[in-house]
């Protein structure tokens, strides 16, 4: 039978991960995923909850530099692990080229699919580096490039409501030449 | 969620003992099981975490075959060379799964064992003999646009959702298996799932606490090979219909194919009297036809799903034809 009220906390898992750089020791409920744990337990509101199963892409951040859906990990099973979030990626002042990009090419308009879609941009970034095909390539053993078909492929996991597609898609593939040619 | 204890083994045998309690539960890239326990479908009290034990070797099989263990990500399952250059059809078949985010999180033994998505086993308020034995199944007679048109049961006309297994089926990979006990088997993938009759909350034939340790590929197929998926939108949805195939052809005659469907039934769908008509037969377009019908002869669709037959034969028929036009 389910048990019906919580274990006590003396059971509770102690999880060491890096989180944009600084080292976290966090004792919490198993039950608390990697993105609540940012969101409400370290103040880390940059990663969206917009679905909360894996659907839409706003929780994306990156760990050990793959771009994974945060809602849908525990925090418990990112012991260390580095995590990297909106907030690593840049400030207002100095602005990550995607962000830079995005402001440039008007990528967003309500603005809250943006932090999950630059941190899934920076992993596609690595993943096209890393000579991950994608399911757009008519030759799954050829050498991976970006264009806009590629592009909207690989970025599928992001959705906008707001359908700033267009220029979110520019936004990405200026910052591309800007940053690898 | 219910409240669950959380544990991070470092051993097989430690893993399996586990696993095997009662509400004992194997968790590996998460991203099936969490999204099932958040909605109330799954109430595991205990889950056991598999990602330090050793299941992330990837490499060749004495027999000229790779052995992928059950850690390793579908997105590095997908990557490799070796995979990417002579067994393309898995390859594709990873890639037109889930997203670029989940298939970074996904492990080959998750995949496998992921669950139905019919809505009805998601939606706790409703009958469903998967998820509650006895309750009765809601799709039958209900939205069933989605579910099976071949070997369902009059409990349970659920699909089985993964591309990965489609493509390992149509390959005759093998799965290795560590039970609680310490015994190791292994049993071709055709013999991890099974279809719902009387029993539809068994998806499979693994006994609880029993661990997937490795996928093992046999040598690469002669001929050429693709996976072909249909779906609703045109990227990150779950398969309508999809076939897997291997095709080898020599001077215009068929030596040798492999088919599996996906989208179809309770498991990786495998047309066995298609693939018996056209070995020997010509490599043309009416023997494709001939075979894609075949495939379908006995399919008993539900009011919601009558167009997935003429999908699945139209889908045979031109992936077979392109193979053959690609020298298969
Ligand atoms: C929005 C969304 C879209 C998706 N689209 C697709 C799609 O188009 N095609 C597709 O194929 N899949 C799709 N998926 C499903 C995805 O592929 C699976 O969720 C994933 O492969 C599961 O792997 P995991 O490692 O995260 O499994 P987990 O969630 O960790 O585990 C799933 C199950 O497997 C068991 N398990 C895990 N490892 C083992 C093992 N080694 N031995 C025995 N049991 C084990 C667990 O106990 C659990 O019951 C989608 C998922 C989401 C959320
Ligand atoms: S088809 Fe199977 S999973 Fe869906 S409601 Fe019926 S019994 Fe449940
Ligand atoms: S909140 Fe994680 S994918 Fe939607
Ligand atoms: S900008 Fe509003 S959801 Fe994308």
């Amino acid at each position: 039978m389910p048990q019906s009220h919580p274990i006590s906390s003396a059971a509770w898992p102690t999880t060491r991960l890096t989180i944009n750089g600084q080292k976290h020791e966090l004792t919490v409920d198993p039950r608390t995923t990697l993105l609540d744990t940012l969101r409400d337990h370290l103040g880390l509101t940059g990663s969206k909850k917009g679905c909360d199963h894996g659907q839409c892409g706003a929780c994306t951040v990156l760990v050990n530099g793959a771009r994974m859906n945060a809602c849908l990990s525990l925090v418990a099973m990112r012991h260390g692990d580095e995590i990297v979030t909106i907030e690593g990626l840049g400030e207002s002042e100095t602005l990550h080229p995607l962000q830079q990009a995005f402001w440039t090419h008007d990528g967003l308009q309500c603005g809250f699919c943006t932090p999950g879609q630059i941190c899934s941009a920076v992993g596609m970034f690595r993943e096209i580096e890393h000579g991950v095909p994608s399911a757009a390539m008519a030759n799954v053993a050829a050498t991976p490039s970006l264009d806009a078909v590629e592009v909207r492929e690989r970025m599928s996991g992001n959705i906008c409501r707001c359908s700033a597609y267009p220029n979110i898609v520019a936004a990405i593939l200026d910052s591309r030449q800007g940053h690898a040619g | 969620m219910r409240p669950f204890t959380f544990e991070r083994p470092t051993s097989i045998a430690a893993a399996t003992l586990a696993a095997s309690q009662l509400g004992g539960k194997f968790i590996a890239g998460g991203t099936n099981l969490l999204d099932l326990m958040k909605v109330d479908v799954e109430r595991p009290t205990s889950l056991v975490d598999i990602s330090a034990l050793p299941l992330r070797d990837f490499g060749a099989t004495a027999e000229g075959g790779l052995r992928i263990g059950a850690l390793v990500s579908n997105t590095d399952i997908a990557s490799d060379n070796r995979i990417r250059e002579a067994y393309p059809v898995l390859a594709e078949a990873l890639l037109n799964g889930a997203s670029a985010q989940l298939r970074n999180q996904a492990t080959a033994g998750g995949n496998l064992m992921q669950r139905t998505r019919c809505p009805y086993f998601y939606d706790v308020f409703m009958p469903c003999n998967k998820r509650q034995p006895g309750s009765g199944c809601s799709a039958i007679g209900g939205y069933s646009r989605l579910h099976a048109i071949l070997g369902a049961s009059r409990d349970c006309i659920a699909v089985h959702p993964s591309d990965m297994a489609v493509a390992l089926t149509a390959l005759q990979a093998e799965i290795e298996v560590h039970a609680p006990s310490g015994v190791v088997r292994t049993l071709p993938i055709c013999a991890l799932h099974r279809l719902p009759d009387e029993t539809p909350d068994h998806d499979t034939s693994l006994a609880p606490g029993e661990l997937i340790s490795a996928i093992i590929l046999p040598p690469p197929a002669r001929g050429k090979q693709a996976y072909r998926k249909v779906r609703d939108r045109a990227s990150f949805a779950f398969a309508v219909v999809s076939v897997a195939a291997i095709l080898d052809c020599s001077s215009r005659t068929v030596r040798d194919v492999r088919l599996a469907l996906g989208g179809v039934a309770h498991k990786p769908w495998q047309p066995r009297a298609a693939e018996r008509a056209l070995v020997g037969a010509p490599a043309s377009g009416a023997s494709f036809e001939a075979a894609a019908r075949a495939a379908v002869a006995g399919a008993e669709p539900q009011p919601g799903n009558q167009f997935k037959i003429d999908l699945a034969r139209r889908l045979i028929a031109r992936t077979l034809t392109d193979l053959a036009a690609r020298g298969g």
